[in-house]
């Protein structure tokens, strides 16, 4: 495939324009282009692109959640193809997500899971007012590398502590990584109740959620 | 002439009305099973939890509404008046983090902490209202809506604004209210809080809040809805399209309390704010967060109803430029709005921290912004003619009578924590420093004012009891008195 059309790919993403984007997958797939070339040479670097342009302030969230759209919308194509050849997207981890017991907010939670997906990660969503034993349910049915709670509220992050709880409760908290986010949580409310990470915005629950499966896969080589 | 601000003109408000009696007809307002039979009774159609409100009953209901009432501190004066364009402030609620005095690093509050700043705002005349400020981090977690009220009414004579975090700490602070008020109808005839429910954006009363509203119209409380409407986010991502989701809240609202007790007082309030497209979060000091609240408050003053805000806030971290900047733009712009009551000063941090010196740096904005909203009157016969005529062109005006007469009408004199260059302010430089010193003046010259024996003694045993069950030793933040069941210092 030439490189003009990994980078129409590229752009899409960048662009966030899903038809584009989900057009040139399956001119790709129509070409005989291997799949996971299309992703790891067209699309993923138009994530990274866009990662890079948030950092910096010249992308916005709006910009950021189209983008994930069109990472969705050429995936939706080109993950079928890949399952007839029988390879798979190298998987980024396994997350569970949710927003802490008594808090109904997921604006922030559903950004972090959107870009998760299209970065590589396989997200399951909780959905909102979780109870910490609900977290741990699910981390040991999907055998989750991360949990990843939210909070909106001054009165609602507390109950982050209560997921670390019922993690550990669980016997999986040395299995699992947490991290915290919301708008009232910060890097030394996550010390203080044991998480492992604390992420500012989506972007950057991204990054910290690359660290913590690197963090995972050190520790399982020195096992 | 009342200065006054005003963003929208009436055919803009005209259309976010109808826009809102739209919405809440269709796609409807998502509630909760408590209240489905209420307004079923009131031919509204409720359907997979989504109320369909037709225009005409929302607009009867909306007419019910009480157009102004007061709320009374301990002695019964009425000291907060919701109503027409009286503008009242009160600190900021709920925090859980306060930035130390001495380090000026955020950490969890304590109940000395609030009872810190429940005295503070009590000595500040610019507050006329106490919020529960903090959440007392040495109190445990389901208590600590309630307990922050029993340490206001234990410390203030002032109204207070406050608010539950479940159903069943509501009736905690409900029976607190009245063991103060001195029983159910007491409390109803001169209530002394406001209690703040919040719907969920977009157009969603869950469990909690339909509660909310029933249960405290029933108690006879007034009830102040706080829709925070996130442009961009939780709502539309325009300024008026935010200020219609918020009219169709606040409507919704009103609807479903009216329906529970017609004529009990509400507030039309909000905390509304833009939603930063870098960062997720959600400035409270953005010029934008101001003018929403302000609109908002606008539709509210505009149907007659008593109003609310949540301004006074900044953003930064610590107390720079930044924070007092957006702090004193707010302040002065809620104050021109007439808003009844402006909510959120001493905090910062997108409201994640508390802090005292932010508090009384704040009452110096507000006591700006209460001058402003003064204007300028003319208070003798001739405006200079009748002065030139005494003192011709010497210009000697400092000897004149009226001179000495009017300047204290005239000029407002903030405290030491504003540089005007007074002589003894010379060895403190930073606002800072000044900020910490008038709060130890504050603190120094604090007396508590004890409510009855009986009423506290009462107080105490039902507080004991609630606290116990939910494992608290003893009432941080309180010094028992003497005649108390278990006397000293707990």
């Amino acid at each position: 495939m030439p490189d003009n059309t990994f980078s129409a790919m590229r752009q899409s993403i960048v662009d966030g324009a899903p038809d584009t984007a989900a057009n040139l997958a399956q001119q790709a797939v129509a070409a005989g282009t291997s799949p996971l070339d299309a992703i790891n040479n067209g699309y993923v670097p138009g994530m990274h692109e866009v990662g890079e342009q948030f950092a910096k302030g010249q992308m916005f969230l709006p910009d950021m959640m189209a983008s994930a759209e069109a990472m969705r919308a050429a995936m939706a194509v080109l993950d079928p193809e890949l399952k007839k050849v029988g390879t798979e997207r190298p998987l980024s981890g396994v997350v569970v997500l949710g927003t802490t017991k008594g808090d109904i907010h997921e604006i922030g939670k559903i950004l972090v899971g959107t870009l998760l997906t299209a970065h590589g990660f396989r997200v399951h969503d909780l959905g909102v007012d979780v109870p910490g034993e609900k977290f741990a349910a699910k981390a040991r049915e999907l055998n989750a590398d991360i949990v990843g709670v939210s909070a909106l509220l001054t009165t609602t992050m507390r109950n982050q502590r209560g997921v670390i709880e019922a993690l550990e409760k669980a016997g999986l908290r040395s299995q699992v990584k947490i991290m915290v986010g919301g708008a009232p949580v910060s890097r030394r409310w996550a010390e203080e109740i044991g998480a492992d990470g604390y992420a500012k915005d989506a972007m950057s629950a991204v990054d910290l959620a690359r660290e913590l499966m690197q963090q995972k896969s050190a520790i399982a080589e020195h096992a | 002439m009342r200065p006054k601000f005003d963003l929208l003109g009436e055919s803009l408000i005209e259309r976010i009305l109808e826009e809102a009696f739209l919405l809440i007809d269709d796609p409807g307002v998502r509630v909760a099973p408590y209240v489905v039979d209420l307004l079923r009774g009131a031919g509204v159609t409720v359907k997979d939890g989504v109320a369909h409100i037709p225009e005409p009953l929302a607009r009867r209901l909306l007419d019910l509404v009480p157009r102004g009432f007061c709320v009374y501190d301990r002695s019964g004066k009425p000291a907060v008046r919701y109503a027409g364009d009286d503008v009242h402030f009160d600190p900021g609620s709920s925090c859980l983090n306060i930035l130390d005095a001495e380090t000026q690093q955020p950490r969890p509050a304590m109940s000395a902490d609030l009872v810190r700043m429940v005295q503070v705002a009590e000595m500040l005349p610019q507050f006329a209202a106490q919020s529960t400020a903090m959440v007392c981090n040495d109190v445990p977690q389901e208590i600590g809506d309630w307990y922050r009220l029993l340490l206001v009414l234990w410390y203030s004579e002032k109204p207070v604004v406050s608010g539950a975090f479940s159903p069943a700490s509501l009736h905690t602070l409900v029976e607190l209210l009245t063991i103060e008020a001195g029983g159910r109808d007491a409390l109803r005839e001169q209530p002394r809080a406001v209690l703040d429910v919040c719907p969920s954006p977009p157009l969603n009363w869950s469990e909690f809040a339909s509660q909310n509203l029933v249960d405290l119209a029933r108690a006879g409380i007034p009830a102040e809805i706080v829709s925070m409407p996130l442009a961009g986010a939780t709502a539309p991502v325009t300024l008026a399209g935010s200020v219609v989701q918020h009219a169709a809240e606040c409507i919704s609202g009103i609807t479903i309390h009216q329906l529970a007790q017609p004529g009990a007082p509400i507030v039309w309030g909000g905390a509304p704010a833009i939603f930063d497209m870098r960062t997720g979060k959600t400035p409270m000091g953005a010029i934008e967060t101001v003018m929403l609240d302000v609109a908002c408050a606008q539709v509210g003053k505009h149907l007659g109803l008593p109003t609310h805000a949540y301004l006074v806030a900044g953003d930064g971290r610590v107390i720079d430029a930044q924070v007092e900047m957006e702090s004193g733009m707010s302040a002065v712009l809620g104050a021109l709005a007439g808003i009844n009551m402006i909510s959120g000063a001493g905090m910062l941090d997108f409201l994640a921290c508390h802090s005292i010196e932010k508090l009384v740096i704040d009452a110096e904005a507000i006591a700006s912004a209460q001058r402003l909203i003064q204007g300028i009157e003319p208070r003798t016969p001739s405006l200079a003619v009748g002065m030139f005529a005494q003192t011709g062109l010497q210009g000697d005006f400092l000897k004149l009578k009226d001179t000495r007469a009017l300047f204290r009408k005239e000029q407002h004199f903030p405290s030491t924590v504003i540089d005007r260059g007074f002589a003894s302010m010379d060895a403190t430089p930073d606002i800072l420093t000044r900020a910490r010193q008038r709060v130890d003046e504050l603190l120094s010259t604090y007396q508590r004012h004890p409510l009855s024996p009986e009423c506290e003694r009462e107080l105490i045993a039902f507080a004991q009891s609630e606290g116990e069950e939910a494992g608290l030793e003893g009432l941080p933040g309180i010094l028992i008195p003497a005649y108390a069941p278990e006397p000293g210092l707990i």
